[in-house]
């Protein structure tokens, strides 16, 4: 497994970035209560998450992300925009991405991944509006989806972030994209939010 | 975590569709990036020869749907697309059934199955006895079988006129014939089962080789028709329309004008259901509605 060395602090960023996108299946739902626990509560850049959940489970979810967020969290709706300082999740049942605008936009096609919201949509559709623009962190999961997703933003020049696998409770989503493209940085939980302060910096 | 086991599924086994068809679409028709001007080729092209308007869809699920269809006929470029589109009519009723999206369940969103019989309907009934129902982008008839069974558990399906439209005629020809896939009918049920359904879904279906087949006695007052919300105008006034998930493929400019239609197609206090996450607000006709309720999304047109 190719594996690039953390040096931290050596971040090279900057205060241009539109997004960041997240993705997430088994295993990630603590990785990111503990993320969003421990978010600056005047975060700008706006935070898009793409979790695998069930699919006729409408409600509760983002309730239970709530709890411990210092942030509120939002479900999106078609053709909103994506605004400074939000955290938005993708809504069960839908895949959720991005227009040229700076909009979202939401799709009941097929599933990919076998997975509705697929985390390759949100990130390819996020690429494609933000480039450069965009950050995208990639958390445990068991499938593979995210990786071509990941491949993406890396080719626009985005900044691209992976859950250090031996971190994970099921590595297999991280390892794909470890797999399918060079990736930035590898991290554990702690570094992504030590990251995320960083950046943080650069706003304030 | 309860939590998390509650709300996370665990996805282990691969697509079905895959392992059953071969076809692994997945992969490849997100990899290449089809440009805006590729897709203004092609929505040019139909618009001219087959009178079709795609032009004012949503651009990122229109491209995607694109990319599916060069997938799945293994074409090498929009190019060689453009050029089948151009010669080939038969082709184009293919293009058209793919590039639109039919991915539908019965009772999709049990609650707002709830609120429609506990609330819309009788409210509708106050003022009429016999009113008028249009599934606008019916697609395989799920959510017109949900709508009759409704109205048949209520007692009242002869009361009500049904109309069933859809832009594609292959997709309504599989709503008329309303045989679904018996696997599909896992979710089905449940949906039913959540909205509270008076009896077990089986007692509108019986099953054949694998395919559930539903009672038509429940159509009995429905008419399927071909009707474009794009190019296509008014052609009757409706009690309820229900356009779900629909509009989501319309851009803003797309959306202000199926909106206009819809609103023309109501009568005056009438209803209008659509997606749970869709909104009017952005739509410049928002404010002839009022949002009757907005976790279902359902609107009342309060004003000509």
């Amino acid at each position: 497994m190719s594996r690039i060395s953390l040096t931290k602090s050596k971040y090279n960023l900057h205060n241009q970035y539109k997004a960041i996108v997240i993705g997430g299946s088994a295993g990630s739902f603590q990785v990111i209560s503990k993320i969003l626990q421990h978010l600056p509560e005047d975060f700008q850049v706006p935070i898009v998450m793409c979790l695998h959940r069930l699919k006729d489970v409408r409600n509760g979810f983002v309730e239970a992300l709530n709890i411990k967020s210092n942030k509120i969290i939002e479900e999106p709706l078609d053709k909103e925009q994506v605004r400074k300082g939000k955290i938005y999740l993708a809504p069960a049942n839908y895949h959720l991405g991005f227009e040229l605008g700076n909009t979202f936009t939401l799709s009941t096609e097929e599933m990919f991944n076998n997975s509705r919201p697929a985390i390759d949509i949100t990130f390819l559709t996020a690429a494609y509006v933000f480039r450069n623009k965009l950050i995208g962190i990639l958390l445990s999961g068991a499938n593979r989806d995210g990786a071509l997703g990941m491949k993406r933003i890396s080719e626009k020049g985005g900044i691209t972030i992976v859950q250090e696998p031996s971190e994970c409770l099921i590595d297999t989503m991280p390892a794909a994209a470890l797999k399918e493209t060079e990736i930035d940085y590898v991290l554990t939980t702690d570094e992504i939010i030590e990251f995320l302060h960083q950046l943080h910096y650069h706003y304030v | 975590m309860k939590l998390a086991k509650q709300f996370f599924e665990f996805r282990k086994k691969p697509c079905i569709f895959i392992q059953i068809f071969g076809i692994s679409t997945q992969k490849t028709m997100l990899q290449e990036e089809i440009e805006i001007s590729e897709l203004r080729l092609i929505t040019d092209l139909i618009k001219q020869k087959y009178n079709y308007d795609f032009s004012n869809y949503a651009m990122s699920s229109f491209k995607r749907r694109v990319a599916r269809v060069l997938e799945l006929y293994k074409m090498d470029s929009v190019n060689t697309l453009l050029r089948r589109l151009d010669i080939d009519a038969k082709f184009f009723k293919e293009f058209l059934a793919e590039i639109t999206v039919n991915v539908t369940e019965m009772f999709r969103d049990p609650t707002c199955w709830v609120e429609l019989r506990n609330q819309i309907i009788p409210n509708i009934r106050q003022n009429n006895q016999k009113f008028s129902i249009w599934h606008a982008g019916c697609s395989s008839g799920e959510e017109v079988y949900s709508m009759a069974i409704l109205l048949e558990e209520m007692g009242i399906l002869d009361d009500v006129r049904i109309v069933a439209t859809d832009i594609d005629h292959v997709i309504l020809d599989k709503a008329r014939e309303a045989r679904y896939h018996i696997k599909n009918m896992e979710i089905n049920k449940k949906n039913y089962n959540s909205f509270g359904g008076k009896f077990s879904l089986e007692k509108y279906y019986k099953e054949e080789n694998g395919k559930a087949v539903m009672d038509k006695n429940l159509v009995r007052n429905v008419e399927y028709k071909e009707h474009n919300l794009v190019t296509g105008s008014t052609f009757a006034k409706f009690d309820l329309i229900l356009c779900r998930n629909v509009m989501i493929y319309f851009n803003q400019t797309l959306q202000n004008q199926v909106l206009k239609l819809f609103h023309e197609s109501l009568h005056r206090y009438a209803y209008l259901v659509i997606g749970s996450k869709e909104s009017l607000i952005w739509c410049e006709l928002a404010n002839k509605f009022i949002v009757v309720n907005n976790e279902e999304k359902i609107y009342k047109k309060i004003r000509d």
